[in-house]
C-alpha cells in the first residue's frame, strides 16, 4: 500500500534529478516488488529470493548441465550448473521477472527439451520466495512443435484454467441473481480456500486430497455465517445496492490485508502435486495433475447443472435468480435458498482457489489477480445465470492462453478484458442471456 | 512514544500532495458517482492515461509542458468517450465492470515489454517535471508556517494545486445549481423519468462522464509531478477504491465533501502509520503482534474495516445528505 500514497515528505528538498539509470533500476526493483500482475503486493518480508528447479529426463537426473539466469533487460545475473541428482538452485538480486535460460550444448548426447523455445523459461520471482522452474526435457526426437500443437497444448490449458475459473464464477453469478450483489470480494473467497488447503495440507500435515476435502466443507460453512453475518443483517436493513457493493469493496480490502498479515507477501507450493513431470497424451504434454484437475471440474460443474436442473432446491435457486419477489409470492423461502447460494457458492469457489494455486502456488493475491477475469466470465455469459457463467468462463480461460499465440504473455488479460468490452457493445446480456432491456 | 512528530507529519500530511491528488480524483468521482449515479471504478485509469500523456509528451515526443498537459487532458476524453459510448446505455454496474477492466488495461498495456521505448515499461517514466517548475515565479527557499513548511517546489505544486480544487468546487457549485446539474441529479433520481421529459440522458450522462474524467486528469498531473516519476503499478485499481472511501467519508454530493474526506483520509492514514511505527520502537506493541514492516498491511485492513462500517452505519459520511444519495440506485 505505500506506493499508493508515498510516504508525506517533510519539507522536501527540490525534486532531485536522480542520475536516470539509478533511478530507472530502483523504480524498476520497487515495480517488480509490489506488483506482480494485477494489483500491488505487500512489503517484502523476506530478501531470499532465487529460482530453484530439477532436471529430469523420463527419471534420470540431468547433472552437469549450464543454467543462466539473466534480467529483464537480457543482462546476465548468474549461472550455474546442475549437481548431481540435477537440481539448481540460483539466487537472485530481488523480486522480479527473470529470463532462466538452460545451455541446450550442455546437455548429454541425445537429451534437449521437449517443446521449441522449451530451453528459456520467463520466471517472477515474488518477494521473498523461490519461484520453481521446470525445464521439459525428453529425448531428442521431439524438436519443434508445430503451430498446430502449440495451439492444443494452450487449448487444453486454456480449458483447464476457464474451468477453474467457472468454478468460482457460478457462486459470483448466482450470488449476484438472487440477492442483486455485485460481490468484489468474491476473489479474496477463492484465496481464503487456497489458504485453507494450505493450513490443513502443510501446517497441520494432512495429505492435499483430504485437506482439500476439508477446506471445501469448511469453507461452504463459512461461506454460509458470512451471509448470516453481514449480507442477511444488510439486506434486512434495506441496504441499497450500490452501498452493498462498496462494502463488499470494504470487505475485500479487509481480508486480503488479513491474508498478507497471516500468510506474508511470499508465495508457497502445497506439500503434494507442486510439481510433476508432464506425460504425453497424444500430442500434448500435461501434468497428470491437470488432467485430474479437468476431470473433477467437469464432474463438479455437471453435478451442480443437474442439481440446478432437477432437484427442488436447485429449481428454487432458478426461481429466485429469475425474479424473487415472484419466487417468495409462490412460498419459495428466498433467504434459505440464498443461504444455500452463498454456502455452495463458496464451497465452489474453495475448490477452484485450491486448483488454481496447484497450477500457481499459494499466494495472497491469487483470487485479486483472477477477479476481473471472474467479471467478464460472468457478464460475458450473462449476469445473473449460471450456466452462461461457465460458458463465459470457459471462453475466458480458452481465450487468455490461446491469445498467447499472437500477443506477449503478459498482455493476455488485456485480450480478455477487450474482449469483455467488445461483447458488451453488440450483445450486452451476454452470450446466455434472455435479450430484455438492460439500461 | 514521540507524540510531537506523530502530530507534525500529520498535520503536514493535511495538505501535501497526496490529499491533493486524492482530493482531486475524488471531486471528480463526485461529479460521476455523487450527482449523476455512475459507477465510475476507473478513475484511476483517468490519472493514468493523463500522466501518461504529459510523460510521454515531453520525454518521447518532446513537445512543450503546456503541449504535453493538452495531451493528458485530450486522452483523458479519449477515454471518457470511448468508455461511454458502449455502457452509458447499459444498467449501473456494466459501467462499473468495465470502467475497471479498461483502467487495468492501461496500466497492464503501459507496464509491458512492447511498450517500452514510449511509456518506460515497469519502470516507468522520469524527467518531465522540469516544464513545470520552470514555470515556478518563487525564489529558493521554504515556504510556509507551523508544520506546513514546504521547499519552494512542493509549495508551488500545492499553491497550483489546491488553487485549481477551489476553483473546481466553485465551478462545480455553480454547475450543479444550474439546469444542467439539476438535470444530472434527476438522472441519478430517476433516469426514465429524465427521459419521459424529452432529455438526452445518454448525453448527459457522457458530459458528466467526460468532466469528472478531467478532474481525474488534474490528478494525475499532480500525482506524476510530485512524485517526479510515473510508475505503472502505483496506477492499480486501490486507489480508485481509496477514492471512493475518502468520497464517501466526506459525504457524496456535496460540493465540498470529496475535499474534506480527502484531506481526512490521508490525515488518518498518516497518524495511524506514525502511530503504529512509534508505539513499535517504543516497545509499546510487542515485536510478536507487528513489526514495522507489516504498519503498512495493518493500515490496510484497517482501511478495508472502515470502509465497511462507514457504508453500513453512516453512507452519507461526514457531511453528507442522506437524501441525497445514489446508493440505492441499481
Amino acid at each position: 500500500m505505500g506506493n499508493i500514497l508515498p510516504r508525506p515528505v517533510h519539507a522536501s528538498g527540490p525534486p532531485a534529478r536522480r542520475p536516470a539509470r539509478t533511478a530507472a533500476q530502483l523504480l524498476a526493483a520497487l515495480g517488480a516488488l509490489l506488483v506482480v500482475l494485477l494489483g500491488t503486493a505487500g512489503p517484502a518480508l523476506a530478501a531470499n529470493e532465487g529460482v530453484r528447479g530439477t532436471l529430469n529426463n523420463g527419471g534420470e537426473r540431468v547433472a552437469g548441465a549450464t543454467i543462466t539466469v539473466e534480467d529483464e533487460d537480457g543482462e546476465e545475473i548468474a549461472t550455474a550448473e546442475s549437481n548431481e541428482t540435477g537440481g539448481f538452485a540460483i539466487p537472485v538480486p530481488g523480486p522480479g521477472t527473470y529470463v532462466v535460460k538452460l545451455d541446450l550444448e550442455s546437455l548429454p548426447e541425445g537429451v534437449t527439451v521437449r517443446a521449441e523455445g522449451g530451453e528459456e523459461r520467463e520466471v517472477t520471482v515474488r518477494p521473498g520466495a523461490v519461484a520453481p522452474v521446470l525445464f521439459i526435457l525428453g529425448e531428442g526426437t521431439r524438436e519443434t512443435t508445430g503451430t498446430a500443437e502449440r495451439a492444443l497444448q494452450l487449448f487444453v490449458r486454456g480449458l483447464q484454467f476457464g474451468l477453474v475459473i467457472a468454478m468460482a464464477a457460478i457462486g459470483l453469478s448466482l450470488i449476484f441473481g438472487t440477492t442483486g450483489l455485485t460481490n468484489f470480494a468474491h476473489s479474496e473467497l477463492v484465496t481464503g480456500g487456497a489458504m485453507l488447503a494450505y493450513f490443513f495440507n502443510v501446517v497441520v500435515g494432512m495429505n492435499l486430497i483430504p485437506a482439500a476435502i476439508l477446506a471445501v466443507i469448511v469453507g461452504g460453512i463459512l461461506g454460509g455465517l458470512l451471509d448470516r453475518g453481514l449480507w442477511r443483517p444488510l439486506r434486512r436493513r434495506g441496504t441499497g445496492l450500490i452501498a452493498a457493493l462498496v462494502v463488499s469493496i470494504g470487505l475485500a480490502l479487509f481480508l486480503r490485508f488479513i491474508y498478507l498479515y497471516i500468510f506474508g507477501g511470499g508465495n508457497r507450493s502445497y506439500a503434494q502435486y507442486a510439481t510433476q513431470q508432464p506425460i504425453s497424451v497424444g500430442p500434448i504434454d500435461i501434468p497428470p495433475r491437470d488432467l485430474v484437475i479437468i476431470a473433477i471440474s467437469i464432474v463438479v460443474l455437471t453435478g451442480v447443472g443437474i442439481a440446478l436442473n432437477r432437484t427442488r432446491l436447485g429449481k428454487a435457486t432458478r426461481a429466485v435468480a429469475d425474479n424473487p419477489s415472484l419466487a417468495a409470492s409462490s412460498g419459495i423461502d428466498v433467504e434459505r435458498v440464498i443461504n444455500v447460494v452463498w454456502i455452495g457458492g463458496t464451497a465452489l469457489a474453495v475448490l477452484g482457489g485450491v486448483f488454481l494455486a496447484l497450477s500457481q502456488q499459494v499466494g495472497f493475491l491469487l483470487g485479486f489477480q483472477i477477479l476481473l477475469l471472474l467479471f467478464a466470465g460472468v457478464t460475458l455469459g450473462g449476469l445473473g445465470t449460471a450456466y452462461g457463467a461457465l460458458v463465459g468462463s470457459l471462453v475466458i480461460g480458452i481465450f487468455t492462453q490461446m491469445s498467447t499465440l499472437v500477443i506477449p504473455a503478459e498482455l493476455q488479460n488485456v485480450g480478455a478484458l477487450l474482449v469483455l468490452i467488445v461483447i458488451l457493445v453488440v450483445r450486452p446480456q451476454g452470450i446466455l442471456g434472455r435479450a430484455e432491456r438492460v439500461g | 512514544m514521540d507524540f510531537g512528530v506523530i502530530f507534525d507529519n500529520t498535520l503536514n500530511s493535511l495538505f501535501n500532495a497526496e490529499a491533493l491528488y486524492l482530493a482531486l480524483a475524488a471531486v471528480g468521482l463526485n461529479i460521476h458517482f455523487g450527482y449523476t449515479g455512475l459507477l465510475n471504478f476507473g478513475q484511476v485509469g483517468f490519472l493514468a492515461i493523463a500522466a501518461y500523456g504529459l510523460g510521454v509528451g515531453v520525454t518521447y515526443l518532446g513537445l512543450p509542458f503546456f503541449a504535453s498537459i493538452a495531451l493528458g487532458l485530450a486522452l483523458a476524453v479519449l477515454l471518457a468517450l470511448l468508455l461511454g459510448i458502449p455502457t452509458l446505455r447499459l444498467r449501473a454496474d456494466y459501467l462499473a465492470i468495465v470502467t475497471i477492466a479498461s483502467s487495468e488495461v492501461i496500466r497492464l498495456v503501459a507496464r509491458s515489454a512492447a511498450m517500452r521505448d514510449i511509456t518506460g515499461g515497469s519502470s516507468g517514466l522520469t524527467g518531465f517535471a522540469g516544464g513545470f517548475y520552470d514555470l515556478n515565479p518563487l525564489s529558493d527557499g521554504t515556504y510556509g508556517f507551523g508544520p506546513w513548511i514546504y521547499n519552494e517546489n512542493r509549495f508551488w505544486l500545492l499553491l497550483v494545486g489546491w488553487s485549481l480544487v477551489v476553483l473546481g468546487s466553485i465551478m462545480i457549485f455553480m454547475l450543479m445549481r444550474s439546469p444542467w446539474g439539476r438535470i444530472l441529479k434527476a438522472i441519478r433520481e430517476d433516469e426514465d423519468a429524465v427521459r419521459s421529459l424529452g432529455k438526452n440522458v445518454v448525453g448527459y450522462k457522457m458530459q458528466s462522464l467526460v468532466l469528472g474524467g478531467l478532474f481525474g486528469a488534474l490528478a494525475g498531473f499532480v500525482f506524476a509531478i510530485a512524485n517526479s516519476s510515473i510508475q505503472p503499478d502505483n496506477y492499480g485499481t486501490q486507489l480508485t477504491f481509496f477514492a471512493y472511501t475518502a468520497l464517501i467519508l466526506g459525504g457524496t454530493a456535496r460540493v465540498l465533501g470529496p475535499v474534506a474526506g480527502s484531506i481526512i483520509f490521508i490525515g488518518l492514514f498518516v497518524f495511524l502509520e506514525n502511530t503504529l511505527v512509534q508505539a513499535i520502537n517504543a516497545d509499546i506493541i510487542p515485536e510478536s503482534i507487528m513489526n514495522s514492516n507489516q504498519v503498512g498491511i495493518v493500515r490496510g485492513i484497517l482501511v478495508g474495516l472502515g470502509l465497511m462500517l462507514l457504508m453500513i452505519f453512516r453512507p452519507q459520511g461526514i457531511f453528507g445528505d442522506k437524501k441525497e444519495l445514489a446508493l440505492d440506485a441499481r
